[in-house]
């Protein structure tokens, strides 16, 4: 072999490997300015990126800093350095590896910048902060190689941006150093070349063979699929038994709080007692860590989780995946399928377990998505100004810099090619004075200008400040979970600050599968003791919640057009004829609505079929609207599919609510005031260094926090209300948690073609949407029975027999 | 003046939904920790950049007070500026709007921790201000009665219909009244604080701030 060495074909006949073709293929381009590898899990990605960095350092380590890697989990370069020690052992190189995150000591971040060691291991945020240093030139000198791992994931975050933005400064000072992204299966390649390497065409992009296609299916028992609901508690039978006849399972929930309500049903049905555990985003870290560390000893078998295990560390033996609730989105079912038989050429097997009926059409819809290789994805938009400002505070922290050369090295990153330099300057602006209509600051200028045009910050001792507040996931207010009793009780994991703070003592919630009874709150703990006797009453988490991507619902929509009921259950194809014939079914570029009287109330159905977000956007327009009519709107659910609003008064012009122009004008009116755009101002505000988060010495508490940034939000509001924030505020919010994006596109594409049903009573498509709760149900044997009563009774109303 | 009312040694007085206290009979307002220049003196210790106008937003509120209780004395119970070099960062404008309010009133400033000494502008500066059988000071201190005092910008949280709810309030024993800070850029601290719950008595109402004012008893540790 051409490319490696004699020490390494050995090494690799004496491990009777051979190396897959795309590893050959990264060999031997290894030394283009950047490249790009598409792979599916297992198929030896970390390998084919460090191995030409191996090859180069056998002869050459020892002399500072070659290849940097870069992870979006810290546990992810953790693990990658074990993985990385063993052939480096094995090959007898004399290679440091060494790791930099969050989690890393003061000591030996310092020694790391006297001397850094071979391979650097790190994170974007820690990255961010290394360039900060006036040191970084020294640091940097020599290096070789970037390893971006698992960019698809941060080329959909920004704490990409914030990586571009870092790299650039990197590039700025080793012009020499090329660059290369792993990424797992994408719908777009390109668009992630370009994101590496700002549209040069100098990124060679390997694609791995994808593999045999997956073994992948619905749930075969489907008989009384509930009509509402998320959780699949009804299938805990099934998967228990799928279990048992696996070696290793991996059960995907969509959100934490149904991962902890189903590990406990689990339980609750675990005859066998099997060792099953759970692992989630908010439970302890060490708890985590002994989760993670008992599945690669292969002691589990299974693990409920969330997608704190999309991305990352090799899983051992998993042999099936389950997924329970709709996939909401392909590319994430591929990557969790993935996950299963993880050794390459190989089938992964799995299956999907729709949590209700209309789920069905939404994960048979997913299956073709997944077979034909259909992945969904949204364009990115342009680098935000947030992340920009941070970064242009942390370039001040290195030293003096000079604006046009900024500029420029910031367009030149795939993230900000098409920021304009007014923009940039406003950034520039914010940051220097805080760009205030009132110029207040004068005197105190966070960044004063030199006579010789560059700019620099006015108190040195600033930079420790700013560093200590770099970051981009905006974490939630969280609290730590403690056992009582004993002097620094066991850590059960964290909940959010707002729902510690609606606990009063005695009540009783889930977490890490255990009930527990709230007892006190002390400084910033929950004091909880174990309460295995009782019912949870109440269980809300923090984490996302996905929202349904745009491909799937157009192929849902697409099947409703062909009346393509292949793969759907009779239940499901029997309910669906019957809205045909009682209603009409939605269908691609139009927009359906129905409206019907019901126990007294008048009630609009809304089949927007545009994610969660978007139609709770729409259902607080709409109901705005129709309070200005007088109508008497008495409130909305929404689903990713649908909102129902009742009103006290008929709903006669449907069609008339739906003026694109008064719906953005309404818009503009609620926006302000409303909860979404306060947390979206708090996290660009937190980005942008207007709020700090982080206080050399001490942490400020959460709730001083939250209180702070209501108040900055609402006198920005009154006395400068087109400030830089401001603006960054809204665009953020119209894309993410209002989406009111989507809903203009909707809008857009269907035009004149809405479509009123006057019914006589409600329709079999809106019955589920009586039930859904809008959160994650509360517990209880006798809620089920009673939402199965009513939406037995609602369907027979409906004219089902 | 509309608000909530109630005795405190015998003595009527009026909670305003500002924050403001109003004693009817010797048309007196009081306010607490007003924090004028906070944003001043944060970005002058290298830290955020807050929007400055945080004092114009104080003043504001405040001149609607003193107008619609047509108040002859004004007390500002301390920690009036954030510190004593915060009002020299005042703008000329809002200098002249402080002496503009003063005009025809008497205005006593009592020291708070905050600001320890005497500030460079109008009216009488005191550590206590005693008006029988009422005294006015920043710090609470245990064993006293008829105390007016500020300095801890307490907030009671409610859960209300599954909503929670959270606003500055007054605490109200039989011996002391709390006042919430007045500032625009001031946080709070709960009741349920061990400080604020080991002040106040067993009897305790906390008067919430805001359009409506209502009174519920002190949420305590």
């Amino acid at each position: 072999m051409m490319y490696i060495s004699e020490r390494f074909n050995n090494w690799l006949l004496q491990k009777a490997w051979r190396l897959h073709p795309h590893q050959i293929e990264m060999l031997e381009t290894s030394q283009r300015p950047a490249q790009l590898l598409i792979a599916p899990t297992g198929a030896g990605k970390t390998l084919a990126g460090f191995l030409p960095s191996l090859c180069e350092l056998e002869t050459t380590s020892g002399n500072g800093l070659h290849t940097l890697y870069i992870s979006p989990l810290k546990a992810l370069a953790a693990d990658i350095k074990r993985n990385l020690m063993l052939p480096i052992g094995e090959l007898g190189l004399q290679v440091g590896v060494e790791d930099r995150t969050g989690d890393t000591s003061s000591h030996v971040k310092r020694r790391q910048r006297a001397a850094p060691p071979d391979i650097l291991l790190t994170t974007p945020e820690s990255l961010a902060i290394l360039t900060s240093y006036e040191d970084a030139p020294r640091i940097f000198a020599g290096l070789q190689r970037v390893i971006v791992d698992e960019i698809h994931a941060l080329y959909e975050s920004k704490r990409g941006d914030q990586l571009m933005l870092a790299l650039s400064r990197i590039l700025g000072l080793v012009p020499d150093l090329r660059r290369v992204g792993l990424s797992a299966t994408v719908e777009n390649p390109k668009a992630i070349a370009n994101f590496l390497t700002a549209g040069s065409k100098i990124c060679p992009i390997h694609t791995a063979d994808t593999g045999p296609p997956p073994n992948i299916k619905m749930l075969d028992v489907l008989e009384n699929l509930p009509w509402s609901g998320a959780g699949g508690r009804y299938a805990i039978k099934n998967v228990l038994d799928q279990v048992n006849k696996h070696k290793t399972t991996l059960i995907f929930h969509n959100t934490r709080a149904q991962a902890e309500i189903f590990f406990h049903h689990l339980w609750l049905a675990n005859e066998e007692a099997l060792p099953i555990a759970l692992h989630h985003g908010s439970l302890d870290k060490q708890q985590r860590h002994r989760v993670e560390s008992a599945m690669i000893q292969g002691q589990l078998r299974a693990v409920v989780c969330t997608g704190s295990l999309d991305l990352g560390i090799d899983w051992g033996d998993v042999d099936l995946v389950v997924q329970i609730g709709a996939p909401k989105n392909v590319k994430r079912l591929v990557q969790r399928i993935g996950r299963a038989n993880h050794r390459y050429n190989a089938p992964s097997k799995a299956i999907i377990v729709p949590a209700n009926r209309f789920e069905t059409v939404e994960c048979v819809a997913a299956l073709e998505a997944v077979h034909e290789n259909d992945l969904d994805g949204e364009p990115k938009g342009p680098g935000p100004l947030d992340v920009l400002c941070q970064h242009i505070l942390l370039v001040a922290c290195s030293g003096p810099f000079h604006p046009d050369t900024l500029f420029q090295e910031v367009c030149s990153t795939g993230s900000y090619d098409t920021l304009t330099r007014k923009d940039f300057d406003e950034c520039l602006e914010f940051c220097t004075n805080g760009g205030y209509a009132l110029r207040q600051y004068d005197r105190w200028q966070r960044l004063i200008l030199h006579p010789d045009g560059r700019y620099a910050l006015r108190d040195p001792r600033s930079a420790l400040r700013i560093r200590l507040n770099v970051g981009t996931i905006q974490d939630t207010d969280t609290l730590k979970v403690r056992l009582q009793k004993q002097k620094g009780g066991k850590p059960l994991g964290e909940i959010e600050e707002g729902f510690a703070a609606t606990l009063t003592r005695g009540d009783t919630f889930l977490i890490g599968g255990e009930v527990v009874r709230f007892e006190s709150l002390r400084e910033m703990t929950v004091e909880v003791s174990r309460r295995p006797d009782k019912q949870p009453k109440i269980a809300t988490f923090m984490g996302t919640k996905f929202t349904t991507s745009t491909l799937l619902c157009d192929r849902i929509l697409a099947r409703f057009a062909q009346k393509n009921w292949t793969g759907l259950p009779t239940e499901t194809i029997k309910w669906l004829e019957l809205q045909s014939s009682v209603s009409r079914l939605p269908m691609p570029d139009s927009l359906l609505l129905e409206t019907f009287p019901r126990q007294n109330r008048h009630h609009l159905c809304i089949y927007g079929f545009v994610g969660r977000n978007a139609q709770q956007t729409l259902g607080l327009l709409i109901t705005k609207q129709l309070e200005k009519r007088n109508l008497g709107p008495l409130g909305f659910v929404a689903t990713d599919y649908a909102t129902l609003i009742w009103a006290l008064d008929p709903i006669d012009d449907p069609k008339s609510l739906f003026a694109l122009d008064d719906l953005e004008h309404g818009l503009e009116h609620w926006l302000s005031e409303n909860a979404f755009m306060k947390r979206s101002f708090k996290s660009v505000a937190t980005i942008s260094g207007l709020i700090e988060r982080n206080m050399p010495g001490q942490r400020k508490s959460g709730r001083q926090a939250t209180f702070s940034s209501d108040i900055i939000y609402e006198t920005l509001r009154k006395y400068d209300p087109d400030h830089l924030m401001m603006r960054v505020t809204k665009t953020e919010a119209m894309t993410g948690l209002v989406d009111f994006a989507r809903i203009r596109k909707m809008l857009l594409s269907v035009g004149d073609n809405i479509e009123h049903k006057r019914l006589r009573c409600l329709s079999p498509l809106s019955a589920p949407l009586f039930l859904e709760a809008g959160r994650v149900p509360v517990e209880g044997q006798a809620v089920d029975r009673l939402i199965e009563q009513e939406a037995e009774a609602l369907m027979s109303e409906a004219g089902s027999t | 003046m509309e608000g909530y009312q109630f005795t405190l040694a015998g003595t009527s007085l009026t909670a305003l939904g500002s924050g403001a206290l109003f004693w009817p009979e010797k048309r007196l307002l009081c306010v607490s920790d007003l924090h004028l220049g906070k944003a001043d003196r944060m970005m002058r210790r290298g830290g955020p950049m807050l929007p400055p106008y945080e004092v114009r937003d104080t003043l504001m509120r405040l001149e609607a007070d003193i107008f619609s209780s047509q108040a002859e004395i004004i007390v500002c119970l301390g920690d009036s500026f954030d510190d004593l070099q915060a009002e020299k960062s005042l703008r000329n404008e809002e200098l002249l709007w402080i002496t503009r309010l003063q005009a025809g009133r008497s205005w006593i400033w009592i020291e708070g921790n905050h600001d320890p000494g005497p500030i460079d502008m109008g009216g009488t500066h005191l550590q206590i201000l005693p008006i029988p059988p009422l005294s006015f000071r920043h710090i609470p201190s245990l064993g006293e009665s008829g105390e007016i005092a500020g300095h801890f910008h307490p907030k009671v949280q409610l859960k209300l219909q599954g909503r929670f709810i959270s606003k500055p309030c007054f605490l109200l024993d039989s011996d002391r009244l709390v006042l919430p800070a007045y500032g625009t850029f001031t946080g709070g601290l709960k009741t349920q604080s061990v400080e604020l719950s080991s002040l106040m008595g067993l009897e305790a109402l906390a008067i919430l701030t805001g359009k409506q004012v209502d009174a519920v008893p002190m949420p305590r540790l």
